[in-house]
């Protein structure tokens, strides 16, 4: 066992996955001889060389679509987008190109674009956003968004491995904040599968990314003060969604808190509240809520910022609040 | 040049045109549906391009994409029955006429959006130079395509990693209704090469034998130096820019068309092929014949083929 954290676990998976697979590279921009921006890719290169830890000019179309390119020839390219803001240059490879290859043609396009998104850091309005939404909409895309170490190395592996293309939103909130013990042993973690990061029976909250560590403070503080028992079911992949999960925990405790740092409108969190309706609504004792990001650009101002985003707070009042019905 | 070649470009380029003009005669029957670019004058230029290619190469191309396809060696029933939207079309009939793909023919699509695909072919050619095999790519597309970032940001990978991939500009003069100087700051397009210090060429896309030339340097090129080139194909579309589009629409001159005709590929080339005595009349008439039965075929086979099944829908999202 040692200590890693999210930031190396991923680091790790890179390495492993390269070690392991010929046909896996990466490319992006600064990402080889600097290390990448956030140096997720650091002793990369060196270990590998030039040739599969690929330094980029700055023309996110031409990554991801030559990552495509690659991926429908026999590849298996990581490509990383210095942050997830800077996807949208890309989007057009992603969403009419990488989502429908297989369904126009079944020609399998295994490629991972990473992707460092969130909050909380002072980016502003261009360095922080959370945009999984824009690809939830998209069928053909799969969706990760891991919030613990073990999780960030174990589905980044599950990534590289599948068939499909596999956006991977790692939260840089987290990169240095989260540190875990990883066992020596490979770790893959299944795309499509949540988990419950806190067993409870009376609220199902139900999030992702850096907001899985908001709501569980929010749970530990609301069974201290309030004998109430929140179960967390943190979701780490987001398309394919749990839904087997979701409802079984949802027909246990009758009522439901969404939270994700995505702004509300729009936002994962509606299709989660719309399926829980349609599916279980005569389990329920409560309107579904969520909470999540104003519906705003993301401003940079700390002050700002902490009231735009959600936080164990605002989460802990909410469930206050629906425990009322 | 081998008899067999020159002989080989006359059959595709007629088979192109003939499978054209019933695929156009289908539309009006409203046999086939929704969009429809033909590729009727353009013809010289693709297969001019392909028989500088290996089969193993990788031909990429945008949504004017029945010739390209064709070109490419696949079977034309399937072509035909996936315009018609059939299960049993090349694209199981979820893409259509501007979606076409045969990976066995290393034919890598028909892409329906302006240069989307261009980066797509640098990453072919970068997996080409990755596994250290001797295969080049072209991708070719319209010349509205290269006013978009993908053009650029592809050029100078390509060139900045040495790729072996063929930029081919098919500039038929019109990005659907906008002649080329109403969009373009310049006229010679193969000079936006020298942005990339990459080779380059022009030539008479209407001529075969010329983009033939053209597309062996830069297929020899890509294969013994992994290195790029641009080249623009001069070439003009008979038809409109899609079924819906007139032939003499208000953006061109009847008098233009007509004028371009005069300088039909499949036209001159034939006549050159009788002037060389590489064909006698009776081998064009019997080619002719012989392309029809090709033809009707891809129709009847099209038309007496099943639907999609319906549970099919739901099937190919994900691997």
């Amino acid at each position: 066992m040692a200590t890693s954290t999210y930031l190396e676990a991923i680091n790790q998976a890179l390495f492993e996955e390269m070690e392991r697979d010929e046909s896996v590279f990466l490319l992006g921009e600064d990402i080889g001889i600097y290390g990448g921006a956030f140096k997720v890719t650091k002793g990369l290169y060196k270990a590998f060389g030039g040739d599969r830890v690929i330094d980029t000019p700055i023309s996110e179309s031409a990554i991801i679509g030559s990552a495509i390119g690659a991926a429908i020839t026999g590849l298996r390219p990581v490509a990383e987008m210095q942050f997830a803001d800077f996807i949208t240059v890309g989007f057009n490879q992603l969403v009419a190109n990488a989502a429908t290859l297989y369904y126009r043609h079944n020609i399998p396009v295994p490629m991972v674009v990473r992707a460092p998104s969130g909050g909380g850091i002072r980016g502003g309005p261009f360095h922080s956003r959370n945009p999984e939404a824009w690809f939830f909409h998209q069928p053909g895309l799969k969706i990760v968004a891991p919030a613990t170490a073990r999780d960030a190395k174990g589905l980044l592996k599950s990534s590289i491995r599948d068939n499909n293309p596999v956006i991977y939103f790692e939260h840089k909130y987290l990169y240095r904040r989260v540190k875990e013990e990883l066992p020596k042993e490979e770790i893959v973690v299944p795309l499509g599968k949540a988990n419950i990061s806190r067993e409870g029976d009376d609220v199902t909250v139900i999030t992702y990314g850096a907001m899985v560590f908001e709501c569980l403070d929010a749970a530990k503080k609301l069974f201290e003060e309030h004998d109430i028992s929140a179960q967390v079911i943190d979701l780490r992949t987001l398309q394919p969604l749990d839904m087997e999960l979701i409802l079984q925990s949802v027909q246990k405790t009758s009522r439901v808190v969404i939270v994700h740092e995505a702004s509300l409108s729009g936002g994962i969190g509606a299709e989660i509240a719309a399926r829980i309706s349609e599916k279980a609504f005569e389990y329920l004792d409560a309107p579904v809520k969520r909470i999540a990001s104003l519906d705003t650009p993301t401003p940079f101002s700390p002050i700002l910022e902490n009231e735009f985003m959600p936080n164990a707070e605002k989460i802990y009042n909410a469930i206050l609040e629906i425990m009322k019905f | 040049m081998k008899k067999e070649k020159l002989v080989w470009m006359y059959r595709m380029m007629l088979l192109i045109r003939r499978f054209e003009e019933r695929a156009a005669q289908m539309y009006g029957m409203q046999k086939i549906g929704g969009f429809c670019h033909l590729y009727i004058g353009q013809e010289a230029t693709g297969v001019g391009t392909v028989a500088a290619m290996r089969p193993e190469d990788y031909l990429i191309s945008a949504y004017r994409d029945h010739g390209h396809i064709l070109a490419k060696g696949s079977d034309p029933k399937a072509v035909m029955a996936e315009l018609y939207g059939k299960g049993t079309g090349i694209s199981k009939g979820k893409g259509g006429s501007m979606h076409l793909f045969d990976i066995e023919k290393r034919y890598l699509g028909g892409h329906g959006i302006v240069a989307g695909q261009i980066p797509l072919a640098t990453g072919v050619g970068f997996a080409i130079k990755y596994r250290e095999e001797d295969g080049v790519v072209v991708v070719s597309f319209g010349e509205g395509a290269v006013h978009q970032g993908a053009f650029h940001e592809s050029l100078n990978l390509a060139k900045l990693w040495k790729l072996p991939v063929i930029y081919l500009i098919e500039n038929n003069r019109y990005g659907m209704g906008t002649p080329l100087e109403r969009a373009s700051a310049v006229w010679d397009l193969s000079q936006k090469a020298c942005s990339y210090d990459m080779a380059r060429d022009t030539v008479d896309g209407m001529d075969v034998l010329a983009v033939y030339d053209v597309m062996e340097k830069a297929v020899n090129r890509a294969r013994k130096e992994s290195e790029p080139t641009l080249i623009e194909a001069r070439t003009y579309r008979f038809r409109g820019h899609s079924m819906s589009d007139p032939v003499h629409s208000h953006y061109r001159t009847r008098e233009e068309v007509e004028d371009q005709k005069l300088k039909d590929p499949l036209k001159g080339f034939q006549e050159k092929l009788l002037k060389d005595k590489v064909l006698t009349k009776e081998d064009i008439k019997e080619i002719e014949s012989e392309t029809k039965r090709i033809v009707l075929d891809s129709v009847d086979f099209a038309e007496k083929s099943a639907e999609p099944e319906l549970d099919s829908r739901f099937e190919d999202v994900y691997v």
